[in-house]
């Protein structure tokens, strides 16, 4: 019963990572914390981006879009909160001499709230029911994805007037009443970030327990296979797409909370390609390595770039050619080190051992 | 059941192929085909290479289109204009040549995903598999000989076991026609022989279509048979009668009789 063993394992690897992330107040500064906040939000990008890539196999190259439809809304009504009644300071220099219509009701925290995610849920469930019912797939659906993120943070630029252009939407003050500056409404912000982490993993990983989650499997091993089992994948695939939307849309309210702006570039190519490192690097579908993933790459980020400003970049490369390289199964596959190691001396005793290695990509099955 | 409804049933049509013809582009890898599959038989499609077996055995389970005449289901649903996972739901079962099963998932994960027969994201979300199908699904896997083997996954298998799950994922799912294309190709002849006393078994629940090359097993446990070339009919009748028919020998079956004289 090698299953059970493994899912003990990652229980308590997952309860390790919460606690130390608990009590990180404890024993950081509050700029600390707030890193780890901000890390925090692209650990919940990368849960849900491991729900559509690491099980269904459906790999987008654009959740930025989702990420960054979050987060305007928030800013929205974060900005709106800043001018207290007036005009937002950006449109009064685009020239705007009154409030855009579709800004109004973001002035209502409850309506700003509930557009974090059904913004994101609306748009993906469009984009996802043109695609996947006409059975667009694999590259082609990567490429879509791609320009979907393109063509966002060129609208946000262009827009100037209505989004604040390539400045993005900042300066904010206070959250329902509170000043964001202070160190309590910092705390208490991270700590909802944290319990947002934990009610968007525990679903998650009841997700794939479930049937529905080996439905999604089966959709990664052979599509073509699923319909002729009676399911329709692209029901499964469209609900996917929009729960790793509506996941987005939350992280990106709650990065605009941590962080204090949002602009294009947190929402285009860029970003959204390093969203898939974090979860490569971590583990695709295991859910638990991409939290380690987002994590961990972003904690070494700032950790490279304050002791190496000139060649920080350069180590996060490394950390994923080498990840791809001897780790395709991610950090997380770092467990079965011991046990790969101990095959390579016992060569002859394998036959009990080679259960230790779960068939992550058995690709392309062909129908 | 009574007994005379078994026999009843017997006789019953389950598919009937009426004038059907299928054109890839300019190409019509089917011509004016017609035929009938009664409930309980097992109907050997053969042929040489590129005579249309596949492509029909893909029309009827909806992966490819048909561009004109009818595919008759159960005597009442025309199956030709419907969407693949619809025409799994009515009771037809496809099992495709090379073993396709999922390889991320364990043995029982994939019978389990094909016993279910709610489809719904609610049902697949929510609800267990009634004691009644967990029951059938262990029956099958027994069947199939993976019980043992149920926790691990597919990798691990032979390619005949493979094939073998394949089928039982068919089986679990109660179809009342099922198609197989080339199930013994790459078997050994104990694997194929197995692999006759499964379909033989099967045959008592449902009808089955299969595409197949190896003449002894076709003789072995077809009921019936049609003989394509070019994307037409040859012949149909049980393989003795067809293994007398002077154009059946010319463009298929006698051929390696000629290499050997």
């Amino acid at each position: 019963m090698r299953k059970k063993i493994n899912s003990q394992w990652t229980t308590v690897l997952v309860i390790l990572i919460f606690i130390f992330l608990a009590t990180a107040p404890f024993y950081m500064s509050m700029f600390r914390v707030s890193l780890f906040g901000k890390y925090i939000c692209f650990a919940i990008v990368a849960i849900g981006l491991d729900m559509i890539w690491g099980y269904t196999g459906i790999l987008s190259l654009g959740h930025g879009v989702y990420f960054g439809l979050g987060a305007y809304c928030m800013a929205m009504y974060l900005k709106l909160e800043a001018s207290g009644g007036a005009l937002p300071d950006f449109m009064t220099w685009s020239g705007l001499s009154e409030l855009p219509a579709f800004w109004k009701p973001f002035a209502n925290p409850a309506f700003a709230l509930a557009m974090v995610v059904v913004v994101p849920v609306i748009l993906a469930i469009i984009i996802g029911y043109l695609t996947f019912l006409n059975r667009i797939k694999g590259v082609y659906f990567s490429i879509l994805s791609q320009a979907l993120a393109m063509i966002l943070s060129v609208l946000l630029v262009g827009s100037q007037g209505y989004t604040g252009g390539s400045n993005g939407l900042t300066n904010f003050s206070t959250i329902f009443g509170k000043s964001l500056s202070a160190p309590m409404t910092k705390l208490v912000l991270f700590y909802v970030a944290l319990a947002a982490l934990i009610l968007i993993f525990i679903p998650c990983r009841f997700l794939v327990k479930r049937r529905i989650g080996k439905i999604f499997i089966a959709i990664r091993d052979g599509e073509n296979r699923v319909r002729f089992t009676g399911y329709n994948p692209a029901k499964y695939k469209v609900f996917v797409y929009a729960l790793s939307a509506a996941i987005a849309g939350i992280a990106g309210a709650l990065y605009v909370t941590q962080v204090g702006i949002i602009s294009p570039n947190e929402v285009g190519i860029t970003p959204s390609v390093e969203m898939i490192i974090w979860v490569a690097v971590g583990g695709k579908g295991t859910l638990v390595g991409p939290i380690i993933g987002a994590l961990g790459v972003n904690a070494m980020k700032t950790a490279a770039s304050e002791n190496f400003p000139e060649v920080w970049s350069y180590f996060i490369g490394i950390l994923f050619v080498v990840v791809i390289l001897w780790l395709p199964g991610g950090l997380i596959s770092l467990k079965d080190l011991p046990a790969r190691i101990k095959k390579k001396f016992h060569k002859q005793s394998e036959q009990e051992d080679n259960e230790e290695i779960i068939p992550m990509i058995e690709e392309e099955q062909i129908c | 059941m009574l007994e005379n409804n078994l026999n009843e049933q017997a006789n019953d049509t389950i598919l009937q192929i009426e004038d059907v013809s299928i054109k890839f582009g300019d190409f019509k890898a089917i011509s004016n085909v017609s035929t009938t599959v009664n409930d309980h038989e097992v109907r050997f499609f053969i042929g040489p290479n590129g005579a249309g077996k596949t492509t029909i055995l893909d029309a009827i389970c909806g992966k490819n289109k048909i561009s004109n005449g009818k595919i008759i289901y159960r005597k009442e649903y025309d199956v030709s204009k419907l969407k693949e996972h619809i025409i799994s739901d009515m009771g037809i079962g496809r099992k495709f040549q090379a073993p396709s099963v999922f390889y991320g998932i364990t043995i029982e994960e994939n019978m389990e995903m094909a016993t279910a027969r709610r489809h719904s994201l609610y049902a697949t979300t929510f609800l267990k598999l009634s004691k009644e199908k967990r029951d059938y699904m262990n029956y099958v896997l027994e069947f199939i000989g993976l019980k043992d083997k149920r926790f691990h996954y597919p990798t691990r298998l032979s390619h005949g076991e493979k094939q073998w799950l394949e089928i039982g994922m068919i089986l679990a799912a109660k179809p009342r026609l099922i198609l197989l294309d080339e199930p013994v190709a790459g078997m050994g002849r104990k694997e194929t022989e197995k692999t006759a006393d499964l379909l033989r078994e099967m045959k008592k629940e449902c009808a089955i279509v299969v595409v197949e090359h190896d003449m002894q097993f076709a003789k072995d446990v077809s009921d019936s048979v049609t003989v394509f070339h070019e994307g037409k009919v040859l012949d149909e009748g049980t393989m003795d009668s067809v293994q007398n028919n002077h154009d059946v020998i010319n463009v298929y079956l006698g051929r390696g009789g000629d290499k050997n004289a």
